[in-house]
């Protein structure tokens, strides 16, 4: 009887709580060079080695090695390099206001930057993006002037959602930037659908949507993933793999036996697992997955391997769910680092010529933050008219609202 | 002029709304090559072509999220949900997206979809193919929610629904697509032909959203209905010889309160009939609304008929039923009040 099998719930756990020793030994790494590039219109079929093993360019020794060297101009890595450093720096000032109670929240990209900044290169200005909300880098590098976003953390007189929105739920339709939801996962399926009519009316734009390892066990992604493979739809279809999802690590998420890249053969979508903190990585897979898309390759599911180094959001404490140390021991190191030393190594970058854009881009984001405040702050100066609370429910005001609109106008006095 | 049923006359919409405008777009369920469950989208692949009416996989959140991404890139789809009892796994895309969108992007972005789907009961369907879910689209800030109850009205409905450039919630009450329905199942069916509201014109045109209709004009009592409900008060309302005021809402939000309450102040007694479960039901909002604007007129306390507060069992399909004896057991205790 003692020897009699029986089932037993498995709870996965995370290698180290705080106070233990980081230990990333859960990750399947591959050397630099090691995966093969194969044609953009391989059968999805095909690509589980590419979903299972890692898309790495940059090696050890800040060099660019293997078929998926993308082979970009120095400007180019220069201009991702500042991408990811404005964003970064941004980060870092508005992580600053909120704790000086001038926003009252705030989420950072921090070791993430290049998962949004190459990309965001790699891809088309009339391409859509329907980013998450850690997606900051995709507004550097389509050029939204830093104003704007401010603007919108402090739902001030200028902000671009008019007081309705959670900081860093910023939308921009010009630069064809879907507007954030604060409900995860909800922009997958939205995004093949705004690919399928890309389709429909024969266009060569693709759509791309960024979720996180933690929400792709929404019904969204499931949904998502079947139509666009459904339709073919040109659509990238990103899982940023950062680990964590708050205080749950990914092995909760169904990262225990699989990676998020497998699922996509599953689905007959190609799936690509990519060094998210490799810029050359990350601009290479974009690159390879929108070809296809264009050619009617259909769709490709690309997870980021990567870290979230900073919090969830200015309301979490990560110190009491993950040891400290964490992001010190993370294998991938950081983007912008690897990014700097591979110019380096090319003889095209300095340590004083990075220094002298920290220092450009920190007064240019102090200057844009003097402009900003101008327009009032949720608690000081000018505040939004409160009537706009009842305009965009509906494109014309209906009576019910207008009422209301009226009692709250006689409440105020 | 010709004369069609429900189905047909939905359809022509589709149709009229498909040659019209090529940003229009059909997708659902069944919809492309078999035409429907319910034969509503019949022949429109066939004549549009498999890239503007889609067979789409068994997904509600999918029909609904892909709808709300095709909408953003220029399109008008018309979305079908096979049954409203499937529609909540498309609940969050509804509720959390589709009817955000426009407010918190400040009309930056909006997603012009209608969403069409069958409801009520009558039909033998069970608890999963009867329900009238149109409160709790009600109660969103940001859809629109309509339900027709002939012919006439449901093209005119669906065409402005389509050319909205707000989301709209269609309801189609499926006991009405055949014929008329005074809430009798004993008696034989009758076809939409021998009806004066089945008579459609075969072109374009519109039913204003948000305009409820005086369908019968009386002095004593205002009957509000929508849906199945506005034959079977009728029939109520003719079985007792009441001289009652029935008026057809056509849409539930937003709600055409003008004609609602200036003909509960004229006759200063109401009642309110929806199939729908009574608990929290669309009725509460309506009697609400009277109360607040016609409370001096009012004669009678505001009645109520509804479906049970329970699931739609299918044994008792027809005790569940607010039938015209429930409807006229209610007009008689609102007519002797005093």
């Amino acid at each position: 009887m003692a020897n009699r099998p029986r089932t037993r719930l498995h709870v996965p756990q995370p290698p180290a709580r705080p106070g233990d020793r980081a230990d990333f030994s859960y990750l399947k790494l591959q050397p630099a060079g090691a995966q093969p590039r194969p044609d953009v219109k391989v059968s999805a079929l095909a690509t589980p080695p590419l979903a299972t093993g890692l898309v790495r360019v940059l090696d050890d020794e800040h060099r660019a090695v293997g078929e998926w060297h993308p082979h970009l101009e120095p400007e180019v890595l220069q201009a991702g390099l500042r991408h990811m450093l404005l964003t970064r720096i941004f980060d870092e000032r508005m992580q600053r206001t909120q704790r000086q109670g001038r926003i009252s929240f705030y989420m950072r990209s921090l070791g993430e930057e290049a998962v949004s900044v190459a990309q965001a290169m790699a891809l088309r200005p009339g391409d859509m993006l329907f980013p998450s909300y850690r997606n900051q880098g995709l507004y550097m590098v389509r050029g939204r002037p830093l104003v704007d976003l401010m603007c919108q953390l402090l739902s001030n007189t200028r902000d671009m959602c008019k007081g309705r929105q959670l900081p860093v739920m910023y939308h921009w339709r010009k630069g064809n930037i879907f507007s954030i939801s604060g409900n995860l996962a909800t922009q997958f399926p939205q995004a093949v659908g705004w690919a399928m009519a890309a389709a429909i009316k024969g266009e060569d734009h693709v759509a791309s949507t960024w979720i996180g390892e933690g929400s792709s066990a929404e019904g969204d992604f499931h949904a998502g993933m079947v139509f666009a493979e459904v339709y073919q739809a040109p659509v990238l279809l990103n899982i940023v793999n950062n680990q964590w999802a708050i205080s749950t690590f990914q092995g909760t998420a169904g990262g225990e036996k699989s990676t998020f890249a497998a699922r996509g053969p599953g689905y007959g979508v190609a799936g690509i697992r990519v060094d998210g903190n490799d810029f050359l990585a990350v601009h290479a897979v974009t690159q390879w997955a929108a070809e296809r898309a264009r050619k009617g390759g259909g769709p490709t599911l690309i997870e980021h391997v990567t870290y979230r180094a900073s919090a969830h959001s200015t309301s979490d404490d990560p110190s009491r769910y993950r040891p400290k140390d964490e992001y010190e021991r993370w294998p991938l190191g950081d983007p912008v680092q690897r990014l700097k030393m591979h110019l380096i190594a090319l003889g095209k970058w300095s340590e004083d010529r990075h220094a002298a854009l920290a220092r450009e881009l920190e007064e240019e984001v102090a200057a844009a933050w003097r402009e900003a405040t101008q327009h009032g702050t949720l608690t000081e100066g000018p505040r939004l008219d409160p009537d706009l609370m009842f305009e965009d429910v509906f494109k014309e005001m209906p009576q019910h609202l207008l009422r209301q609109r009226e009692q709250l106008r006689a409440e105020r006095g | 002029m010709a004369r069609m049923n429900m189905i047909q006359a939905l359809n022509s919409a589709m149709d009229v709304m498909l040659g019209r405008d090529p940003g229009v777009v059909v997708l659902g369920e069944d919809v492309g090559y078999f035409g429907g469950v319910f034969r509503t989208t019949d022949g429109l692949q066939r004549k549009y072509g498999e890239h503007r009416v889609l067979d789409s996989p068994i997904s509600e959140l999918g029909i609904v999220g892909t709808s709300i991404g095709m909408a953003v890139n220029g399109l008008r789809p018309v979305a079908e949900i096979q049954f409203a009892d499937y529609i909540y796994p498309g609940y969050d895309q509804i509720v959390s997206e589709l009817a955000r969108l426009r407010y918190r992007s400040a009309g930056d972005f909006y997603a012009p979809v209608t969403i069409r789907t069958p409801c009520g009961g009558g039909i033998r369907g069970g608890q999963t193919h009867s329900q009238s879910p149109e409160a709790i689209f009600a109660h969103v800030c940001g859809v629109k929610v309509v339900m027709p109850s002939n012919p006439h009205d449901a093209k005119g409905l669906l065409i402005a629904a389509i050319e909205d450039d707000d989301p709209v919630i269609f309801l189609e009450p499926k006991r009405l697509y055949n014929g008329p329905f005074d809430g009798d199942p004993a008696k034989p069916a009758v076809p939409w032909s021998s009806h004066p509201r089945g008579e459609v014109p075969e072109g374009h045109y519109t039913v204003p959203i948000g305009k409820a209709q005086v369908v019968q004009a009386g002095r004593d009592v205002t009957v509000v209905a929508y849906g199945t409900m506005v034959h079977v008060a009728e029939a109520a309302a003719r079985s007792l010889d009441i001289d009652a005021e029935i008026i057809d809402l056509r849409t539930i939000a937003p709600l055409d309160t003008d004609t609602l309450c200036e003909s509960v102040c004229r006759t200063g007694r109401c009642l309110i009939v929806h199939e729908a479960t009574r608990f929290g039901g669309f009725g509460g909002e309506i009697s609400a609304t009277i109360q607040e604007q016609c409370f001096w007129h009012l004669q009678a306390p505001i009645g109520r008929v509804a479906g049970w507060d329970t699931p739609y069992p299918h044994a008792f399909e027809w005790e569940y039923f607010p039938g015209q004896k429930r409807v006229a057991m209610a007009l008689k205790a609102i007519m002797s009040a005093s």
